[in-house]
């Protein structure tokens, strides 16, 4: 086996279109995530066994059944009922879903942590309900749960490469397309190994910086 | 120290003068455990009254079930002539407007600075203006003696100083009763007294409703017009400050107090 930088270079313009597809998918995917779980979470917390028990039961199912499933489902089950949606949105909604199963859990633990005695305070001070929740509850919950949320922002960048199983060009995708056009497959792959690896160190860096804003 | 920063709450109109707060019956379990005994007493308004007894007898229940953190399992609370139990939520939130507390954990906001702390509840409650709230937290921050404070985070705050930003706290809302819990009881040794005189000032100074749980004899002594003793869920012994603390009636409250004082 021999190493050939002119593959790598070839493979070059293919890696950036792809790298673009990578961010766009783990940036939208992390931004759904992190909104609906926020959603999820609060609405466990609504007192009726009416709202909990559905959401449970999705939020399970959803956490419980594998992604890759949950991409094939919607991408092909989905338009047979009439709904359809480009690859890229399916999986971003997809990978965005499937992980918002996780930070609800996140949320739920930063809600938990925060002491009763702010629960009081607020109440002492007679700030209504919603009032209590974004000016005391949440500012101090998320804070809490950045660098867990932050870990998972690492783990669906490691699950978007099960993207290009529904036909979304993203690295890995890139990256095959070239290998069977070209029979070369230790150029690209290592590229794109490498790409993962600065990518995922750049993101725990801004996640880092981020969290140090939050504590100051 | 101006008397015009402080709270003037009105009494109120068709009972001047007269009862606060009136407790009937009011009995609250936790589980098996009997924490308040078909209990009844009331506050004058304008009193301070101070709470005294072994921990566990029921004394901070009191101001919980006043500020409605937890209800009772029977009885009726009226507040300045309205029901805080049994009430609805809408009644409640009205009456607790009357209200304020200062906790023993003091229970700042982390997440804002000491200025935001104390105009968060007027601007949103009361509906003052931003420059209204501002301007009331400053002359309370005066007050506390932390004018310097403003945009301070609580965390960068001596336990004392966060005691006197609750009490600021509590006191923007103008409450006519102020409910104080073990005030100075997480405060270390040397910042205790800080709070303690700023109480009495405030005590001394306005016309607001006191109801203190607290293990500081003397400050009782000082502030108080009148002292209760509880044991397991009932008072066993009231009256004036001079006759519990000089000629208590009651073995157990003779007992309590040597060893405390």
């Amino acid at each position: 086996m021999t190493w050939d930088w002119t593959a790598v270079s070839d493979f070059l313009p293919h890696l950036w279109d792809g790298l673009l597809v990578t961010l766009e998918i783990l940036v939208l995917g992390s931004v759904i995530s992190f909104a609906l779980g926020l959603v999820w979470a609060l609405l466990m917390r609504v007192p009726s066994r009416w709202v909990t028990w559905p959401v449970g039961v999705v939020t399970e199912f959803v956490r419980n059944t594998p992604l890759l499933v949950q991409l094939f489902f919607l991408f092909y089950v989905l338009p047979e009922w009439g709904v359809t949606f480009s690859a890229l949105t399916t999986g971003v909604v997809g990978i965005g879903l499937h992980y918002s199963t996780y930070t609800m859990q996140v949320y739920r633990a930063g809600i938990e942590a925060v002491p009763a005695g702010q629960w009081e305070a607020a109440t002492a001070l007679n700030l209504p309900l919603r009032r209590t929740w974004t000016a005391v509850i949440l500012p101090q919950a998320v804070r809490r749960v950045v660098p867990a949320l932050g870990n998972y922002v690492i783990s669906m960048l490691k699950d978007t490469p099960l993207l290009m199983a529904i036909t979304v060009l993203e690295m890995l995708g890139e990256a095959r397309l070239f290998s069977q056009q070209n029979f070369q497959f230790t150029e690209p792959l290592t590229v794109i190994g490498v790409a993962f690896v600065i990518v995922s160190y750049l993101a725990s860096l801004a996640l880092r910086a981020l969290e140090r804003r939050l504590v100051h | 120290m101006s008397t015009d920063t402080l709270p003037h709450p009105e009494k109120s109109p068709e009972r001047p003068g007269g009862e606060l707060i009136r407790l009937e019956g009011v009995t609250k379990r936790f589980g098996d455990n009997t924490v308040l005994d078909h209990l009844d007493f009331s506050v004058a308004a304008g009193k301070h009254v101070t709470l005294i007894g072994p921990s566990g007898s029921g004394k901070t229940t009191i101001l919980r079930l006043l500020m409605t953190l937890i209800k009772p399992d029977e009885g009726t609370i009226v507040v300045d002539g309205q029901h805080l139990f049994p009430a609805s939520e809408k009644q409640c939130r009205e009456v607790r407007k009357r209200i304020g507390m200062v906790f023993q954990q003091f229970n700042l906001f982390p997440n804002m600075t000491v200025l935001r702390n104390i105009t968060e509840a007027p601007v949103t409650v009361l509906g003052l203006t931003r420059d209204e709230a501002v301007e009331r937290a400053r002359e309370l921050l005066d007050l506390v003696g932390l004018a310097d404070k403003c945009d301070a985070h609580p965390a960068q705050l001596s336990g004392g100083q966060q005691q006197r930003v609750a009490i600021a706290r509590a006191l923007a809302m103008r409450p006519k009763v102020l409910l104080l819990d073990e005030v100075t009881s997480a405060l270390d040794p040397e910042l205790v007294a800080g709070v303690l005189d700023l109480l009495r000032d405030i005590a001394r100074s306005t016309d607001i409703t006191m109801l203190c749980v607290t293990h500081e004899m003397n400050f009782a002594r000082d502030i108080s017009d009148k002292v209760l003793m509880f044991d397991s869920g009932r008072v066993i012994e009231a009256g004036a400050p001079e006759k519990i603390f000089s000629e208590p009636e009651h073995d157990r409250t003779r007992e309590f107090l040597s060893a405390v004082l």
